[in-house]
């Protein structure tokens, strides 16, 4: 019965697709429509020839894993896609010939920049944050996830905005908001299906078998609580026809302005800080063997940062039609941040205490460390940022970009790698790591691509910064905006090339997972779960 | 009963007493600098939310102690530079545009000033060289080729009111026939005209054509080109003998010209700019090399 329920509307979205696709304006939305067009005929036929089979009967000892390992392979592929993106509009900017002529209106600077960010954080670490989150709430819950197939949902959903998303970019569609282009139909679609996220994070950690929620999951609940909502704010928009991509905001100017900083910058910090924290919270225990270093400090940290992360978004707009006020509250709460985001790394680093031995043997704590020295680093250099002096010279210069990319290449993508790494030889069941050797390759390449590009990025900033500012004895501009673009060019060829070394290190990767599945030997699952006494 | 994958050493502080996956948790306090740098951040934070604007109210937000405002603060900047400028400025403006280079102090003031307008306003198209942008449109300010003049009363009024804009009823206008497109010429009289250019600007050519080409030349082109296609700046027609190219000089770029015309845009900068700053931009370029 069920089967022909699912069999008529996915044959109903076949069809109203089709006709949203015939009667689309332009073509990021035809192409939209046709990518759901397929991707639910898809579901249609595999419903169609799987009805009325008896359905496997998932043992419910065991921890539903089949999505973690879909996820592990998504977070490696679309991290190399967004990488390889990256690279080559790091080389867009160092050398305008690579925006070829035949590809103008494809696959320039402007088309692929959201991509490459969308791409990185989002299908990166958006595939990595759910796949990890659903390995983490199952084992510290000792309950299997919630809701049965809808884990499949979340994941093939999740893919499917991530297409939607990155083919509109390349056809033009966009809302013109940075870390939320997509336009509205594709934001529907992913309220849709973070709203099923949530419930089969949710559903687990209720059913769990375990007294206490554990750490971890306090974090990766704010994230999907908090992102669920920035994402429905700041994406209140009207279309302007229900067969087009063009939506029109609700907000204007400087409102518009300040809902998409409030946005943007808790992105940053429920996304890419809360979120992974929660990953940090249980692999670095893990890998180190040791127990987190203090439960008082995470309960304070834990609500201060929750707490104080949702003012800072004023300082994106500093020095801008934003009212005094507002900036100096951006300002002061970043200030008051410092040390909560701090409080994440010291629990890390402390946790390692009786376990620093391991920095010799262990390729993959290393890469842990790393990750939460960089997230240390940019969680510091953040509030120095964002006050308003230091801003004056810092905001629209590649300072800004320098510090993005130390905390995104440093923290989120080592930390991802770490997880990975660990994850992959207890997912597929394998006796370790293919190549320990392969992963301090990856380690070296990637620490060094990011020491190159973070460097580079300050002194190209810093100089950006001065030689903008820079005015004479009678208050005129000494440089033209030209001159600031020549005065870059070596340090933009270092940022590229710290991209392609970074690029090199995730491909080793693939390389050293892939050999994991196919060539280590077997064991045991310990797949069966027994909650803690 | 819990995975005990966790190591515990000699010396271990107490943990909390659960277990999570094996992951356990030590009951150690917060370290003590942490949290005095916290308090200490929060207790600046406070500080500095009461000296300056901060916490909003029903009808406005609190003006802070200090009164400052960063609007303030640019208006007064600006306002200590105009004050200072001022004297000079009205000088500027007073004088006789063809005096200005030869009053050091004016001179000195207007270079200056007018190397900073270029470097915002002029660069974009014209380069931060003034070079321009070869055979794309954007004419070499530092040779002495002009298409509207160049002695300095030329030079401000092109600034002043633009080329080809729609926004200044001043601007110069000239607009070259689509010889091609609006089929004033049959194409072989084109090739043929093109030939004939080619040979006054010293370039090889088909002597043949040229001949033939010469005849066209004299029926079409030769009202704004002049006879012997030296142009004439009161039209803005290029002269065209002296190998000098706003779009290129090679067989292709003239039939192209010819062919469908061409001819640039420049605003109108007085609504822009103040007249001193046009003074002084019209003076810097004046003195790139090529000013008349």
């Amino acid at each position: 019965m069920w089967d022909y329920i699912k069999l008529i509307v996915l044959g109903l979205i076949v069809v109203l697709a089709a006709i949203a696709a015939n009667y689309a304006r332009d073509p990021a939305y035809m192409v939209n429509a046709l990518t759901i067009m397929l991707a639910a005929g898809a579901v249609f036929l595999w419903t169609l020839r799987h009805a009325d089979e008896p359905k496997p009967v998932a043992p419910q000892n065991e921890y539903f894993d089949g999505v973690v390992r879909a996820g592990v392979i998504a977070t490696a592929l679309w991290g190399v896609v967004g990488f390889l993106v990256g690279v080559i509009i790091a080389f867009q900017l160092a050398y305008p010939e690579l925006n070829f002529e035949w590809a103008q209106g494809y696959a320039n600077f402007g088309r692929l920049r959201p991509l490459h960010t969308s791409a990185v954080i989002f299908a990166f670490g958006g595939n990595a944050l759910i796949a990890s989150s659903f390995y983490v709430v199952q084992r510290t819950s000792a309950a299997r996830l919630w809701g049965g197939n809808l884990g499949w949902f979340v994941f093939w959903g999740y893919q499917l905005m991530i297409v939607m998303a990155a083919t509109g970019y390349l056809l033009g569609a966009t809302q013109s908001k940075e870390y939320a282009e997509p336009e509205w139909m594709t934001d529907w679609w992913l309220t849709v299906v973070w709203l099923a996220y949530l419930a089969v994070f949710l559903g687990t950690l209720i059913k769990r078998k375990e007294p206490h929620i554990y750490v971890a999951n306090w974090f990766y609940l704010a994230f999907i609580i908090t992102v669920a909502m920035l994402h429905v704010f700041n994406n209140l928009s009207i279309p302007v026809s229900l067969f087009g991509s063009k939506s029109v905001q609700v907000f204007s100017g400087v409102q518009d302005a300040m809902v998409q900083w409030w946005y943007g910058h808790n992105a940053v910090g429920f996304f890419l800080t809360a979120g992974f924290l929660g990953m940090m919270y249980y692999f670095v225990p893990k890998q180190a063997e040791r127990p987190v270093f203090s439960y008082k400090l995470s309960i304070i940290h834990f609500w201060a940062l929750i707490f104080l992360y949702i003012w800072a978004g004023p300082h994106h707009l500093h020095y801008t039609a934003l009212p005094d006020w507002a900036a100096t509250l951006g300002m002061v709460f970043s200030i008051m941040l410092w040390m909560p985001s701090w409080g994440g790394m010291i629990n890390g680093l402390m946790t390692l205490s009786g376990a620093w031995d391991k920095l010799r043997t262990d390729p993959i704590i290393r890469m842990m460390v790393v990750s939460i020295g960089f997230y240390g680093m940019s969680t510091f250099e953040g509030p120095m940022m964002s006050i308003k002096a230091v801003n004056s010279l810092s905001h629209y210069t590649d300072w800004t970009i320098g510090h993005v990319h130390s905390g995104a290449l440093g923290w989120n993508g080592m930390i991802t790698f770490g997880a990975l790494y660990y994850l992959t030889p207890k997912l597929w069941n394998r006796e370790g790591l293919y190549s320990l050797k392969l992963v301090s390759w990856h380690f070296w390449l990637a620490t060094i691509g990011i020491v190159l590009y973070a460097s580079s990025m300050w002194v190209t900033g810093i100089m950006e910064g001065l030689m903008w500012r820079e005015v004479d004895a009678n208050g005129f501009l000494v440089n033209a905006f030209a001159d600031t673009v020549v005065a870059k060019f070596p340090m933009l060829v270092v940022r590229g090339l710290g991209g392609v070394m970074f690029l090199t290190g995730s491909l080793i990767m693939c390389y050293n997972l892939w050999m994991t599945v196919k060539a280590q030997p077997e064991r045991a699952s310990d797949n069966a779960f027994v909650p803690a006494e | 009963m819990s995975k005990k994958s966790i190591r515990h050493q000699e010396g271990d502080p107490e943990t909390t007493g659960h277990s999570w996956d094996g992951i356990e948790e030590f009951d150690n306090p917060m370290p003590r600098w942490w949290l005095w740098t916290f308090y200490v951040c929060i207790f600046w934070a406070l500080l500095y939310s009461i000296a300056y604007p901060a916490w909003p109210m029903i009808s406005r937000a609190t003006p802070g102690l200090l009164g400052a405002s960063t609007r303030a603060d640019v208006a007064a900047e600006i306002q200590e530079f105009s004050d200072r400028l001022a004297p000079i400025r009205a000088k500027l403006e007073a004088a006789e545009l063809t005096e200005i280079s030869s009053d050091p102090e004016l001179a000195g003031y207007a270079n200056n000033a007018g190397a900073a307008v270029f470097r915002t306003w002029c660069a974009q198209c014209h380069g931060s060289g003034a070079a321009g942008v070869q055979a794309s449109g954007y004419p070499n300010l530092l040779d002495d080729d002009w298409l509207w003049g160049g002695d300095i009363e030329a030079i401000h009024t092109t600034i002043t009111h633009g080329i080809r804009n729609t926004t200044d009823e001043d601007a110069r206008i000239s607009d070259m026939p689509r010889f091609g497109a609006d089929e004033l010429l049959e194409e072989p009289e084109i090739d043929q005209v093109v030939q004939h250019v080619m040979a006054i600007s010293g370039q090889e050519h088909d002597a043949e054509m040229a001949t033939a080409g010469a005849v066209v030349f004299e029926e079409n082109c030769a009202a704004c080109h002049m006879e012997d296609g030296t142009g004439n700046r009161d039209l803005g027609a290029p002269n065209l003998t002296d190998a000098i190219w706003l779009y290129g000089g090679d067989t292709e770029a003239l039939t192209y010209s010819v062919y469908y015309s061409r001819g640039g845009v420049m605003p109108n900068w007085a609504p822009r700019l103040s007249e001193a700053d046009i003074r002084s931009v019209a003076t810097y370029v004046h003195g790139l090399g090529g000013g008349e």
